[in-house]
């Protein structure tokens, strides 16, 4: 076969795989068709990722990808371009190749002129070389699924090997708060841009137990902190090799939060110049993720104010932060992968003062890492006496429940319930304005499953 | 130690007085991969409910630790870097006071990488074997670069009819037990010290080591009033602690159980 014709063959199949997915109810038909198509045409993603004329951008990390690359879409889209994304999050090889495949016509022709894929922290280096991207995003490195990559050294290690085979001229646009980000792509080559945040207001008062970075990667002497704002992040120096916190070229300043209602604060790009942005993405962490977003899209050719203004109109992606209405009382989906991401979440719930109940719902299937030892890593005593009730949801629902009951939350105020449905039902009864629901990936699917078919939110894959 | 330390107990070999439970968490902050904090919460909150006293201290790299400064030593685990990191200060500055504290009697628990530093050597895929602490009678070695990492649930069936141990497994090096120390458990699901010869962790005396996380005291509580009851009869020789009811620990021991096929009659 010609190459052209095994392009079009792979393409071809990919789609039916797709329609047959959805048809079938198989879910989102968002890896399915990228699996095919690659066994027709194994570079399938590089052969369809050039086509794209204003070439592709990777979002790598451990938290923040997905909505760090809605963001970025979105921004892009305002600016007139037609955005080819693996939106649903299936973000590893087959992910991508879904999402390329569903956006080109028979001949390999792309329904957009760029690329924006979120990247699996491990499969970067695999898809790097096929994608190659313009802009590659590093948002940060927390532990996470250890089950399945091992160590956090192996990732970034990983990211150091992949740096070397990007382009010629690409630009990485990276964390400078999280110095194991920093680190691994500090001696990339191509152009760097930093971002951070510079409000002391919102400082911890020390590192928190689930900060991974307390030593410096170079030499094993310890960091050290002058201000950190969640997990590792912060203002960091070696002492020793002398390693440190760069000076952003983006920075977060004047950051008001409104709890899990969104957030405000001013990007100051420096010669881009300064833009106060509004969001409904509550939480630090989303700042972290806008001011990744919108460095990007600088370098995609977005002038800040209307990157800003872009920011402004953004809802939430699928289960991060996302909001509905059931029954006439507000839910709220907060995703949760692992103890520095929950206890941004935890302490944005609470930003609102005591809640009558939280549904909680921890899974233990692959994607959402199969070891859960991490839920003693996470701080739940921030709910004692602060939350009246917690509904212990998931397959480890009764393991979540013996983590809280430590957490100096009374036994009788959990109420373990692992079936999904039936935990909603449990959790709203006791709801008075809004219900938290903070689950693992696979719950979070689960329990939209639920409200979708109780009809209150769309699939996730649409 | 951190001057949450208790002031020096000089403690004569019986005490009848209120009862104590003195915790030495071993470089907290640079072993304490998977949860291991809720290791310490566990042995701690298991003794307050009983009314007794706890202390816990924390010592890192370079603080010096006393025998007679704690009743139970515990050691997480941690990824290679921050093992390299630990190892030359436990072996050169801490290994005499707990040497000197095993043989008074104290209790040490370690867990996955602070199981391997407990033992003979480490031998790494190339180059010279890496001293150990030597308190167990066993070695570590790294099963080459490809040789996949042992991960998954893990359920172990103690010696003696206790009850079986259950928590997850994540570990690369391969241990090996030799004659001076008996394996804690069989391997009823999951690999074990090596996934060869069904051993699972290893005892001396009263010195623990384990791959079982998840973490390993939360989900076990017969295990961990082992601990807690071992480490007092050191100062307190008559403490009986009152039974907990246990409710969502059975539940959830029991769920793993069911799941994994592993119910032990």
């Amino acid at each position: 076969m010609s190459l052209n014709v095994r392009l079009s063959t792979a393409i071809a199949l990919g789609k039916t795989a797709a329609t047959l997915s959805r048809v079938l109810r198989r879910g989102g038909g968002t890896t399915m068709p990228g699996r095919v198509a690659r066994a027709v045409e194994p570079n399938v993603v590089g052969l369809l990722a050039r086509r794209l004329r204003g070439g592709t951008v990777l979002v790598a990390g451990t938290n923040g990808k997905t909505t760090t690359a809605h963001l970025i879409a979105h921004i892009m889209r305002a600016e007139g371009r037609r955005v080819v994304h693996n939106r649903a999050g299936a973000n590893l090889a087959a992910g991508i190749a879904s999402a390329l495949v569903e956006h080109a016509d028979l001949r390999g022709e792309p329904a957009g002129d760029l690329g924006i894929f979120e990247v699996d922290e491990a499969t970067v280096p695999r898809v790097v070389p096929a994608l190659a991207p313009r802009v590659a995003v590093f948002t940060n490195l927390f532990r996470d699924q250890l089950d399945r990559y091992g160590e956090i050294d192996y990732i970034s290690g990983l990211w150091r090997a992949a740096g070397a085979r990007l382009p010629a001229g690409f630009v990485r646009v990276a964390n400078a708060d999280d110095p194991l980000v920093y680190d691994a792509v500090r001696e990339m080559p191509g152009t760097l841009v930093t971002y951070g945040l510079d409000d002391g207001r919102h400082a911890l008062p020390a590192l928190e137990h689930t900060a991974e970075a307390r030593y410096c990667y170079r030499c094993g002497t310890p960091y050290e902190y002058a201000v950190t704002y969640f997990g590792h992040m912060g203002r960091y120096r070696c002492p020793t090799c002398g390693v440190a916190r760069p000076d952003p070229d983006l920075v977060a300043r004047e950051i008001e939060l409104a709890g899990p209602d969104g957030a405000a604060f001013t990007v100051d790009a420096g010669p881009a110049g300064r833009a106060r942005v509004t969001t409904r993405l509550p939480g630090l962490y989303n700042v972290y993720n806008i001011l990744a977003a919108v460095g990007a899209a600088l370098q995609l050719g977005a002038p800040l104010a209307r990157a800003a203004d872009a920011v402004g109109s953004f809802l939430p992606a699928f289960g991060r932060a996302e909001r509905m209405t059931l029954d006439g009382r507000e839910v709220q989906i907060l995703l949760v992968k692992n103890p520095a991401g929950f206890n941004e979440v935890l302490r944005t719930i609470l930003a609102g003062g005591p809640l009558p109940v939280v549904l909680i719902a921890i899974n233990d299937l692959i994607a959402d890492g199969r070891d859960v030892s991490w839920l003693w890593d996470v701080d739940f005593e921030m709910l004692a006496g602060r939350a009246a009730r917690v509904v212990a949801g998931g397959l480890r629902a009764e393991d979540l429940a013996v983590r809280l009951e430590y957490a100096g939350i009374p036994a009788a105020a959990i109420e373990v319930e692992r079936s999904y449905g039936a935990a909603l039902d449990r959790a709203l009864a006791h709801t008075t304005s809004r219900l938290f629901i903070l689950p693992t990936y696979t719950a979070m699917l689960a329990i939209r499953a639920v409200l979708e078919r109780r009809g209150v939110v769309g699939r996730f894959w649409e | 130690m951190m001057p949450a330390d208790r002031p020096a107990a000089d403690s004569p070999a019986t005490m009848k007085s209120n009862p104590v439970l003195r915790i030495c968490h071993l470089y907290p902050d640079l072993l304490n991969l998977y949860g291991d904090r809720g290791n310490i919460m566990v042995l701690a909150g298991r003794a307050r409910r009983r009314g007794i006293e706890v202390t816990v201290t924390e010592a890192g790299l370079d603080d010096e630790i006393r025998p007679d400064g704690a009743d139970l030593f515990f050691v997480g685990g941690g990824e290679d870097r921050q093992q390299r990191i630990a190892v030359g200060d436990l072996v050169g500055r801490k290994r005499g006071p707990l040497e000197a504290a095993v043989a008074d009697g104290a209790v040490v628990l370690a867990v996955c990488g602070g199981y391997q530093l407990l033992g003979k050597f480490y031998r790494p895929a190339e180059g010279d074997d890496l001293p150990g602490l030597a308190l167990l009678d066993l070695w570590t070695e790294h099963a080459g670069p490809s040789a996949p990492r042992l991960i998954g649930n893990l359920v172990i069936q103690p010696d003696g009819g206790e009850p079986p141990l259950v928590g997850f497994e994540n570990h690369g090096g391969r241990t090996f037990l030799g004659p001076g120390a008996r394996p804690l458990g069989r391997v009823v699901v999951g690999f074990g010290n090596n996934g060869t010869d069904h051993t699972e962790g290893a005892v001396a005396g009263r010195v623990y080591g384990t791959y079982l996380h998840g973490p390993l005291l939360p989900k076990n509580p017969a295990f961990a009033d082992r601990l807690i009851r071992e480490a007092l009869s050191r100062r307190y020789p008559e403490t009986a602690l009152a039974p907990l009811p246990d409710t969502f620990e059975a539940q959830a021991r029991e769920a793993m159980l069911t799941r994994l096929g592993a119910r032990i009659p």
